[in-house]
């Protein structure tokens, strides 16, 4: 390169780094296609240099729609280990979860409808939270800030077809639940959700810090010994580990002493041991109708007369819980915390 | 190019057919998203309907203003996301004023984690007959700090209609709460004062309560002055479980396992069954797991209040109420302890120390029990009228 050259690259970073700083923050682009995450066709969900796909071992039920989750991180930056609470992340890196429904939920090759992508960037200032809602014709998703809703239709795993008023959040709502004492943060990147065994038999996390994604993971770190969630979905895990992490991935992210549900005194994360604040003999604070003129949060071994239970059955807005991005029961969640609550003992 | 510009172009960019929301309610919500440090939100005049929980987070000096009570009205009756109607979050010197909110599937207006906020000339309401399946709070600030309430209505809540908790200096003033199942209740929140409102018509007009297992432990500090509290004899309408569900119709005044509060002034009448009630969380009949709670009320002082003179039949519909009618008949008086005491807190002599005393001063009308019930809720049958151990002052 010449002298010319180099002085004018060197002025040119020099202004982007000078804009960079000038900005509060990066406009956003208005075509999840800009920012490059995916090579080959955009609904392929092929991960462009950079982006790498991770698994979490409790998934958080948004009304049946299925995700693929990605990180991206720009070159040579590193997520950083954290034993509790989300991982640290790099400036510049996001975190990518697209929603889709598959057309039969038993015939996956039949294709799917991706209906939303979610983006969580980390800017100087922290966290910023944006939507992009795809077309029908699945060639790319548009930014949406103010929340949406739309039909969405597919056949569920027993052959039914399903009708659901999709619901995208607004930028709001989006804090409604990624919230730790009021400030922004990622819910999912935890030790205890991405501590987790991949094909292959290997470690999600080890595998992280060997390919360079992530650092800080002790050598002493013991996959088994490790605090994680269970995978509720598979059904040879015990019981109260299963119910236990559905718990946590479904309602923790209010429900914790940081979250916005703190005002409640009910916590539902798998750290939580104290039976009251789990809810069992707790009569509700604030839960108005949603108590469903049930006494307690939960009474050990009646789930019918159990609060959370009754809110978990509920679709009614005021009623049901979570209270963003669920309205249709989950049978499979319901089910499985029925059994918890029938086989507790008082 | 300002990002907030940017943004405003790719949300006229938005295909319209997708969208379910109204236009207007996209436009409100819209503009509480992008919303600048300083800016007013003028509200429109006319009835909107909104389908799904307005919000406002992290924010700094915005006003959200209607054209007047009677010109501004958001309804989310047909609200089909969202429990709230509106919602303001992790804010600061946030004001509300000049509009109704109706109707929403659980509470109004919910704000949480705000440093200064006021709420002016804002009714909010669930319409018709009130029932258990109205929201719970038609205004609802908690985790908040530097709270005013002004001039404001509530009326249906099938909880509190005013509902200040785990808040920190608070004022409600000139407010008009009714037909609600509390009319105005302070709960776990410090330095609250409560005067010149009207609370009629409600199931409890002025609540002041401590709750267990609560992140905020204790509020305190609480003053209840020349308020109306008048036939607040409703019907109790509370989902059961909630803690309201257990105050019976005909409740003035209750203080529940609260320190530091002083009522005076206040012209109470007509509340049927307990115009004053002091007492301990174990008239919950509720199980006490939380090992920091208080459960005991203690420097509670009643004086220059106005009671209404003439009988009052107590409410049947409760077990309080039907206590009291089986013990005094039309007769009650007007301010009931449970005389509940903490033990840690008596001298050798077995009085109670000053430092924690109920303390009753001269009222107009101001007829006085001990229940001397129980820690089980149950009474010994042992009343007192005797005034003279309450004889004291703060």
């Amino acid at each position: 390169m010449t002298a010319p050259f180099k002085i004018f690259g060197l002025f040119a970073m020099g202004i982007f780094m000078l804009s960079a700083n000038i900005l509060p923050e990066k406009a956003p682009k208005t075509l999840l296609s800009e920012y490059g995450y995916f090579s080959g066709a955009l609904q392929n969900l092929q991960p462009a240099e950079g982006v790498f796909l991770y698994e979490v071992n409790a998934p958080l039920f948004s009304d049946y729609a299925e995700k693929s989750r990605f990180i991206y991180l720009p070159s040579d930056a590193r997520l950083q280990y954290r034993e509790s609470g989300a991982f640290q992340f790099p400036e510049g890196a996001t975190i990518i979860k697209n929603f889709y429904y598959p057309l039969e939920a038993a015939h996956p090759e039949k294709g799917r409808r991706i209906v939303e992508t979610r983006l969580l960037l980390k800017e100087v200032k922290g966290w910023k939270a944006l939507t992009y809602i795809w077309n029908n014709e699945q060639t790319d998703a548009t930014l949406e800030v103010a929340g949406a809703s739309f039909p969405v239709s597919w056949i569920d795993a027993g052959g039914k077809k399903i009708n659901l008023e999709y619901v995208v959040p607004n930028v709001n709502q989006c804090k409604g639940c990624h919230s730790y004492d009021g400030q922004f943060t990622p819910i999912g990147v935890t030790q205890k959700q991405l501590d987790r065994t991949l094909a292959g038999n290997r470690n999600q996390l080890q595998i992280f810090q060997q390919q360079g994604q992530m650092e800080g993971l002790p050598a002493s770190f013991d996959p088994e010994k490790a605090f994680h969630l269970a995978d509720y979905r598979q059904r040879e895990i015990s019981l109260d580990a299963s119910a236990r992490a559905y718990l946590d991935a479904n309602c923790a992210h209010c429900h914790n002493p940081h979250g916005p549900a703190s005002t409640s005194g009910m916590f539902l994360n798998a750290e939580e041991t104290d039976l009251e604040h789990l809810g069992v003999g707790k009569p509700p604070v604030a839960a108005g109708r949603g108590s469903g003129n049930r006494k307690y949060g939960i009474v050990p071994g009646k789930p019918s007369e159990s609060i959370l239970l009754y809110r978990m059955e509920h679709t009614d807005p005021g009623i049901r819980m979570p209270e963003l991005g669920r309205q249709l029961v989950h049978e499979e969640g319901v089910a499985l915390i029925r059994e918890w609550i029938h086989g507790l003992r008082g | 190019m300002k990002p907030i510009f940017l943004l405003t172009v790719f949300l006229s960019l938005m295909q319209a057919t997708v969208f379910a929301q109204s236009d207007v309610e996209k436009k409100i919500q819209t503009q509480l998203i992008l919303a600048e440090d300083g800016e007013t939100i003028n509200l429109p005049a006319g009835t909107i309907e909104i389908g799904g929980t307005l919000s406002l987070d992290g924010k700094n000096n915005i006003t959200l203003r209607g054209a007047g009570q009677d010109k501004t009205i958001l309804t989310f009756k047909k609200q089909t996301q969202g429990a709230e109607g509106l919602k303001i979050t992790n804010a600061q010197n946030i004001v509300l004023e000049q509009f109704t909110v109706e109707d929403s599937k659980g509470d109004l207006i919910k704000a949480q984690g705000v440093k200064g906020l006021e709420f002016r000339d804002i009714t909010a309401r669930w319409t018709g007959p009130p029932k258990a399946s109205n929201g719970s709070y038609a205004l609802y600030p908690v985790q908040c700090q530097t709270v005013r309430i002004e001039r404001c209505t509530a009326i249906g809540a099938s909880d509190a209609g005013i509902y200040v908790g785990q808040s920190d200096s608070v004022w409600v003033t000139a407010c008009v709460a009714k037909n609600n199942v509390a009319g105005i209740e302070i709960e776990n929140t410090t330095h609250a004062w409560v005067w010149k409102n009207q609370a009629f018509a409600n199931t409890g007009g002025i609540l002041v309560f401590d709750l267990p297992d609560l992140p905020k432990k204790q509020g305190g500090h609480v003053k209840v002055y020349d308020n109306l509290i008048g036939r607040n004899n409703f019907k109790n309408f509370a989902p059961k479980g909630n803690i309201v569900g257990k105050v019976p119709p005909g409740t003035g005044v209750m203080i529940l396992a609260t320190n530091d509060v002083e009522v005076y002034q206040n012209k109470i009448w007509e509340n049927k069954t307990a115009s004053t009630a002091i007492v301990s969380y174990f008239i919950s009949e509720n199980p006490i797991k939380d090992k920091q709670y208080n459960p005991y009320p203690s420097r509670v002082y009643i004086h220059d209040n106005i009671y209404s003179e003439g009988k009052r039949m107590p409410t049947w519909k409760s077990k309080l109420g039907f206590i009291f009618w089986w013990k005094f008949g039309k007769k009650v008086p007007h301010i009931l302890y449970d005389g509940i005491e903490n033990p840690d807190w008596k001298d050798a002599q077995g009085h109670i120390k000053p430092e924690y005393k109920i303390c009753i001063g001269p009222n107009e009308n101001g007829t006085f029990a001990n229940i001397r019930a129980d820690k089980l809720g149950l009474f010994k049958g042992k009343i007192s009228k005797d005034k003279t151990p309450y004889d004291c002052a703060f």
